[in-house]
């Protein structure tokens, strides 16, 4: 299961959900917001997904993990909107019948999320302008002034 | 020519200054759509660096495009 929310992200209901007697191990990534960027120090995050594409394929990346690491047990939610430093920002949780199997798929999700999934953020800075992660002309534009 | 709707999002959004827009396109691939709108959404940005959808799947910048199709042009994602 895949969810975006803009709603804070509740780490411990989520694992609750998880749990299952056959797990042996249980893996999450928390990903937060940080004060710092390449140098910027920035104030707050802004998150923009596009929410059908985002959700199938992060419905393609969780069955991808299952295929290579059976038995598994993965959830994942991203949250959009304006979020402020330290708050969560994506949550992926993965209970499996060995600790291994946990650590990797847990590793395999969060990556392939971050590259696949159409969700962008921009970086709102102490100085009052703001950018486009990932995007050199925004962040020329931003940091150029 | 086709009717093709294009979708912008997050900078290319900004930068065209619209969320969509309906165009009259000669275009066969997603690939022609994008360099077509490049002056629209003002992106120095390679193809290869963002991604595409087409009516809500995710397809390559050498999908052919089809006369009605909505084009939804992805800057690069920053997830996570």
């Amino acid at each position: 299961m895949i969810r975006m929310t803009t709603d804070p992200i509740d780490p411990d209901a989520l694992r609750r959900e998880l749990f299952d007697p056959a797990a042996g191990g249980y893996c999450a990534f928390e990903g937060w917001v940080r004060n710092e960027n390449e140098g910027h120090e920035v104030l707050r995050l802004e998150y923009e997904g596009y929410q059908p594409v985002a959700v199938a394929e992060g419905e393609k990346i969780l069955a991808e993990a299952a295929e290579k690491f059976p038995n598994l047990h993965a959830h994942c939610v991203h949250r959009t909107g304006m979020l402020e430093i330290g708050d969560c920002a994506v949550w992926v949780g993965v209970a499996s019948a060995h600790r291994d199997e946990a650590f990797k798929a847990c590793r395999y999700i969060i990556d392939e999320l971050k590259h696949r999934l159409p969700i962008w953020k921009k970086e709102h800075y102490t100085n009052g302008d703001s950018g486009w992660v990932n995007c050199e002309r925004c962040a020329e534009h931003a940091h150029g002034s | 020519m086709k009717t093709i709707t294009v979708r912008y999002f997050a900078m290319f959004r900004e930068q065209a200054g619209i969320d969509e827009e309906t165009l009259s396109l000669d275009a066969t691939t997603a690939a022609d759509v994008f360099e077509h709108t490049k002056g629209r959404h003002g992106s120095s940005e390679p193809a290869g660096h963002c991604k595409v959808a087409i009516n809500d799947e995710m397809a390559d910048w050498t999908t052919p495009v089809e006369d009605g199709d909505t084009v939804l042009l992805f800057p690069p994602v920053a997830g996570g």
